[in-house]
């Protein structure tokens, strides 16, 4: 549980730390709250030269509402998200996914710059990230660039940020009319990890769905948004009967995966029943 | 004044609520170097080539070890300290298990090399630099298909990886004849599931050769110093015991899995007489997975036959052991003498059976685990009781109470003979389900039960009756079943010459609250101060021999002990009394804390007493100065605690998830000293035993690894996993020692395992479920109702 | 490779140099001997070297110290006031929340932090808060007690 040697530096601002990634290139490693990075530095399978700490950024950790979305800072932490009240009704899964997250320690040094950065397949983040149609922001050499969450996670723990840009903002619009949004969780025992976590989001013009985004995690080796859930529920009344037979359209045609928690079928199983859960907590 | 039966708060607290508990890993020597063992990540393999070079050439490198060096010391394994004999009266397989393997590896973890540094850092980094070729062999975790023909051999010497078979209780004919003649019999096949011990300190050694005095102390998380140093001294290193000190600190939590000699306690201690330096090593979560030592892991088929009314006619019982790669210390006990012999349960069998296969698998040792062999009896009864109940249309409740043992006291009335060897010393196992019953509202919970489902909402109820024997044990009778050690236990009591008492014990604490509960008594039958009272244990230099804590002993066994020295003190100091008050020790009574010369006001107290026997100059003539005994307690049977458990259920239809909603205890561990602390046990046992109900398990691959070696793997109960327990007990004193006590550390997990998995079968009857395998995961529930 | 620290714990100023490989558990544990908080996973899984840092409970086998330069660290040797046992403290002594001792500290502290944002826990909230802190030995019933009788007299 000892990490292999590295250098430890501490970025002041957004800037110095791109400048400290360009220095180290691919040596270097931005440490946030360390919740994923250290684990796998104690357990060697990362060895980075360079950390690079960027969780002390001041102009890092912040939840904002914009008015016409809200924007969260990277190093803002899980603890600071569940106990946001930035995001209303509208967003509410946003502070119930954080406090979902690990356990209080972890919610309290964890952030979600970091954890989207990690891009475990089974973070909870990434649903609650696409469901909400969020903009990612991002820094590097070349300046400020956005990448929309749908193309933001591109695989198993991968992600469009580069090597030498820092995930700096998230940015999640604020749907308009009357919209409701939950995170249902089924969690793996051990890690608290999901085995399957949904999203969804859904607007509602009187009975009738006139708008929904659901995405899951836990489920395939990426975080993914489901077309067929969504487009099943828009158009129709928010019925029990609706919601269920929508749900049971979930994770078709996705690579589930499979493990001693939960196999393959099973899993896909899960995937329907929380996407009946999530959407009916949604609509309260 | 009186401590006993009261719910004193623990002394020891202060310490560990400020952070000055002591445990190994917060020792810290002059000079200190720290250890790194380099393990083998295949379960079976060949060793072809080992390079230290570049490891040795690191700066801050002390030393590095390899098997060969350790062979080329002469230095041995570890032995195993239990002797199972094969039916045919061959003795059992007894491979070597070496502190460093020089050829052949033969489970994950495995150790190859040891090496020394500076530092932790340093330690770890060089282990990195150490290159080790292996020649992958096959292997086979499972003991069922261990014992098929053409599986992977663990040991040469052990042909078809056997290890013993043993058979105890009636003739097996007669047994078949019982059972041929049965009106209904119930069979379950189902395995009892490896779980790992995971006490939350993680093991620790350091090791100590100091020159000048030739002499090697050993610091170590362990239950039983005494017989490490032991085993250390007389088995593996050859040192004279003399000189070997084993201190066994704040240990924190055991469960089992600290009884046993492990390798790294030998290996430092070699170690540092080499480098001459201390040496640490302790032991990271992963290592904790693959070396300490495993527990349970049967396959067991049952079989259970009953008359037209009920009454249960015959058992018959087959076990595969999975003893892992090497027998650990008391691994051959677990699942014969301390299974085979409580198939009796609270039930009245007249013809029991039980055959037992001991296996040798690429996997960690098995060994024993709170309960040790116990619990896996309990389950097999347990889970045959509520599948007969349901098989036969009879309520599980009715059944356990038309089939127990009458009550008996063991005093007007015997002891109850079982067939598998044992005498029970009392019980009274009626009153325990009655109350428990009582508590539950069994009546209403059916109701409740039956309105829910009609409202798709599944409820169960399961219940267990469970028997243990502990206070382990008479040495003689232990003896005779293959154990090579004595079982007594050392309790010495050193009045200071203030009146001031120091007890030395040989039994260890590491959770129990020994330093409150033994004070408790001590000072009742002296009627002095708690305070006055000082309980010191876990170092063979200032205590002088003791079999250290498992089996539920320490208070039925140590306590006794004391006791025995208690009565000699007071014994002496009825002499000097009687000198100081002129009067015939025959005409003295002794009761809060003085010698009364009866019907007078004369008297003398404790402390006045104490210090005459160290200032004897007016004084008993030829009685020697001084007030300090030592005494050795030899039980004359175990003890049998039983209790009553019975566990609610609610299964999620839609996800398989079982959540636990009620759990009723209770429990009979006879006479009790501190309830406070008896329930503390109570509740570490149940969650425990919850844990192999519905979360724990080890899994291992086609290759033998271990898939969920890590807390992100492995799951264990948490807070709001379980819910707030409801337990409650009675008293039914041991007749056959002189606190009347039984022991409560194992009852816990040992009665609650089937009462959860029974709970659950209950609420899954409408699926037409029998029986699932353990744990009782979100998935296998699901699967089982579709 | 090093890295300057200057830090406060238990109400005391430290000014060291540290490996920036350092954990910060390690760092209390070895260099300061504040050897109650206490390591028992590899996978930031069993709480029990939880502390405070600047009055939030985080696990400290999983921060390095460097990340703590600047910290308010508080530990389990420093929560007494004193020499009086704070009410958490008394409380597990009160009604048995421990036995073995050793993932003591962490549930100390991780109920520093559940108190200081709610005062008045119920036992659902309670059982929750505990999710990152492993106790093998007492099956969490009489912590859960612990920590109630804390609140209650935390409460006055």
């Amino acid at each position: 549980m000892i990490p292999a040697n590295f250098q430890y530096t501490r970025a002041g601002s957004v800037d110095e730390a791109v400048g400290m990634l360009q220095e180290h290139g691919d040596n270097a490693k931005l440490l946030a709250g360390g919740h994923s990075l250290l684990p796998a530095m104690k357990l060697r399978l990362n060895q980075p030269g360079v950390l690079v700490d960027i969780g002390r950024i001041p102009e890092l950790r912040y939840i904002r509402n914009n008015g016409d979305h809200i924007a969260i800072g990277a190093a803002a932490t899980h603890d600071d998200i569940a106990n946001s009240d930035a995001f209303g009704n509208e967003l509410d899964m946003f502070p119930q996914a954080a406090g979902l997250i690990g356990d209080t320690q972890v919610r309290n040094k964890g952030t979600i710059g970091g954890s989207l950065a990690h891009a475990d397949p089974a973070a909870d983040w990434p649903a609650v990230i696409l469901a909400s149609n969020a903009t990612i922001v991002v820094k590097g050499p070349g300046g400020e660039r956005h990448i929309s969450a749908g193309d933001f996670f591109t695989g198993f723990f991968e992600t469009a940020l580069a090597d030498n840009e820092i995930l700096t903002e998230i940015r999640v619009p604020v749907p308009s009319g009357n919209t409701r949004s939950a995170y249902a969780k089924f969690m793996q025992p051990a890690s608290r990890f999901a085995i399957v976590g949904c999203a969804a989001m859904i607007s509602a013009d009187g009975d009738t769905c006139s708008g929904a985004s659901i995405a899951f995690t836990g489920v395939s080796d990426a975080a993914f948004k489901d077309n067929n859930v969504s487009s099943a529920l828009e158009g129709n009344t928010l019925n029990s009967g609706n919601i269920e037979s929508a749900a049971n359209g979930a994770a078709q045609g996705v690579d589930i995966m499979g493990d001693h928690f939960a196999s393959e079928d099973y899993r896909q199983h899960l995937a329907r029943v929380f996407a009946g859960r999530a959407i009916s907590a949604a609509i309260g | 004044m009186t401590y006993i039966g009261k719910s004193v708060k623990r002394v020891e607290d202060k310490r560990f609520l400020t952070g000055k508990g002591r445990y190994t890993d917060d020792i810290v020597l002059p000079g200190m170097t720290y250890a790194c063992i380099i393990r083998s990540p295949y379960a079976h393999a060949k060793i072809t080539g080992i390079d230290t070079s570049a490891a040795e050439g690191m700066e801050g490198v002390v030393a590095i070890f390899t098997g060969k060096d350790i062979a080329a010391a002469g230095v041995n394994g570890v032995p195993c300290g239990w002797q199972v004999n094969f039916k045919n009266g061959d003795t059992m397989k007894e491979p070597p298990h070496p502190l460093l393997v020089a050829d052949v590896v033969k489970h994950v973890g495995d150790n190859v090399a040891m090496v020394i540094a500076e530092s932790r850092e340093i330690a770890k980094d060089a282990a990195e630099m150490v290159e080790i070729d292996y020649e992958e062999l096959d292997a086979v975790a499972n003991a069922a298909k261990a014992v098929k023909d053409g599986a992977p051999q663990v040991h040469p010497d052990a042909p078809g990886n056997l290890c013993f078979d043993w058979e105890l209780g009636n003739p097996k004919e007669e047994v078949d004849a019982a059972m041929d003649a049965a009106h209904h019999i119930t069979k379950l096949d189902f395995t009892n599931q490896r779980l790992i011990p995971n006490a939350i300190e993680p093991r620790s050694a350091i090791g100590h050769y100091e020159s000048a005095g030739d002499k090697y102390t050993l610091y170590t998380t362990s239950q039983n110093p005494h017989l490490t140093r032991l085993l250390i001294s007389a088995f593996v290193l050859g040192i004279p015991e003399h000189r070997v000190r084993v201190v066994a600190p704040d240990v924190g939590g055991g469960f089992g899995s600290k009884i046993f000699h492990y390798t790294e306690e030998a290996l430092v201690v070699w170690a540092s007489k080499q480098i001459n330096r201390p040496i640490k090593w302790t032991a990271e979560r992963s290592e904790s997975f693959m070396t300490d030592a495993h527990g349970r892991d049967h396959v067991t088929t049952a079989e259970m036959g009953f008359d037209a009314e009920g009454n249960i006619v015959g058992l018959r019982v087959n076990t595969l052991a999975n003893l892992g790669a090497y027998l650990s210390t008391f691994a051959p006990c677990v699942p014969t003498w301390l299974h085979g012999t409580l198939l009796q349960g609270l039930y009245t069998t007249p013809k029991i059976n039980v055959d037992v296969t001991g296996v040798f698998t690429h996997t960690t040792p098995v060994d024993a685990y709170r309960g040790a062999g116990r619990p896996e009896a309990t389950y097999l009864l347990e889970r045959l009781l509520d599948t007969a109940a349901l098989e036969m249309n009879m309520d599980p409740a009715e059944l356990r109470l038309k089939n127990f043992i009458p009550p008996f006291d063991g005093v007007e009335q015997e002891g109850y003979a079982t067939q598998v060897a044992l005498q029970y010393d009392s019980g009274n196992y009626h009153r325990v389900l009655e109350r428990a019953l009582e508590m539950v509202g069994y009546d209403d919970f059916r109701k409740e039960q039956a309105e829910a489902r009609a409202n798709g909402k599944y409820l169960g109820i399961g219940f267990s009756t469970y028997i243990e024997a502990c206070g382990i044990a008479p040495s003689a009778v232990v003896g005779a079943l293959g154990a090579r050690a004595g079982l007594y236990e050392v309790g010495q009591v050193r009045v200071q010459p203030t009146g001031k008492v120091s007890v030395y014990t040989g039994a260890h604490s590491h959770g129990q609250g020994h330093e409150t509960t033994f004070a408790q008594v001590v000072a009742d039958k002296f009627g002095i101060a708690l305070d006055d009272v000082e309980i010191v244990h876990g170092d063979s230099e200032s205590v002088a021999f003791g079999m250290g804590t498992y089996g539920s002993r320490s208070l039925a066994v140590g306590g006794s002990a004391i006791i025995k020295s208690i009565e000699k003190v007071l014994e002496k100091g009825a002499k000097i009394a009687a000198h100081k008050l002129e009067a015939a020790e025959g005409d003295l009574e002794f009761a809060e804390g003085k010698w009364t010369v009866k019907g007078t006001d004369k008297s003398i107290g404790f402390g006045d007493v104490a210090l005459t026997a160290y200032v004897p100059h007016d004084y008993p003539e030829g009685l020697e100065p001084g007030m300090d005994f030592s005494s050795f307690y030899d039980p004359a049977n175990f003890t049998y605690p039983f209790g009553a458990h019975i566990a609610i259920v609610e299964v999620d239809k839609d996800t398989g998830s079982v959540k636990l909603k009620r759990f009723i205890a209770v429990d009979d561990v006879g006479n009790v000293i501190n309830p406070m602390i008896v329930d503390g046990q109570i509740h570490g046992g149940v969650a425990q035993g919850i844990g192999q109900a519905l979360f724990e398990g080890a899994i291992y691959d086609e290759n033998a690894q271990l898939i969920n070696g890590s807390y992100m793997d492995y799951t264990m109960p948490r807070a709001d996993d379980l819910p707030a327990f409801e337990i409650d007990r009675t008293v039914t004193p041991c007749p056959h020692n002189p606190l009347g006590v039984k022991g409560a550390g194992e009852a816990g997990a040992i009665g609650s395992t089937p009462a959860v998995v029974n709970a659950v079968m209950d609420a899954l009857s409408p699926f037409g479920v029998k029986n699932l395998e353990m744990p009782l995961t979100p998935e296998r529930v699901w699967r089982a109702m579709q | 490779m090093n890295v300057k620290i200057n830090l406060t714990i238990n109400g005391k100023s430290y000014s060291d140099e540290v490996d920036s490989r350092t954990m910060l558990a390690l760092y209390l544990r070895d260099e300061l001997g504040l050897t109650g908080t206490h390591i028992g996973c590899d996978t930031s899984s069993c709480g029990t070297c939880t502390i405070l840092v600047d009055g939030k409970a985080v696990k400290s086998c999983t921060m390095l110290a460097a990340q703590a330069d600047g910290s308010n660290v508080t530990t389990i040797e420093g929560i007494a006031q004193n020499g009086n046992l704070h009410p958490i403290q008394e409380g597990f002594k009160e009604k048995h929340g421990l036995q073995c001792g050793f993932c003591t500290p962490g549930m100390v502290m991780l109920a520093a932090d559940l108190l200081d944002r709610n005062p008045n826990p119920n036992e659902q909230e309670i059982r929750h808060a505990l999710e990152g802190n492993y106790c093998r030995c007492t099956g969490y019933h009489n912590i859960v007690e612990s920590i109630q009788y804390a609140a209650e007299k935390m409460n006055g």
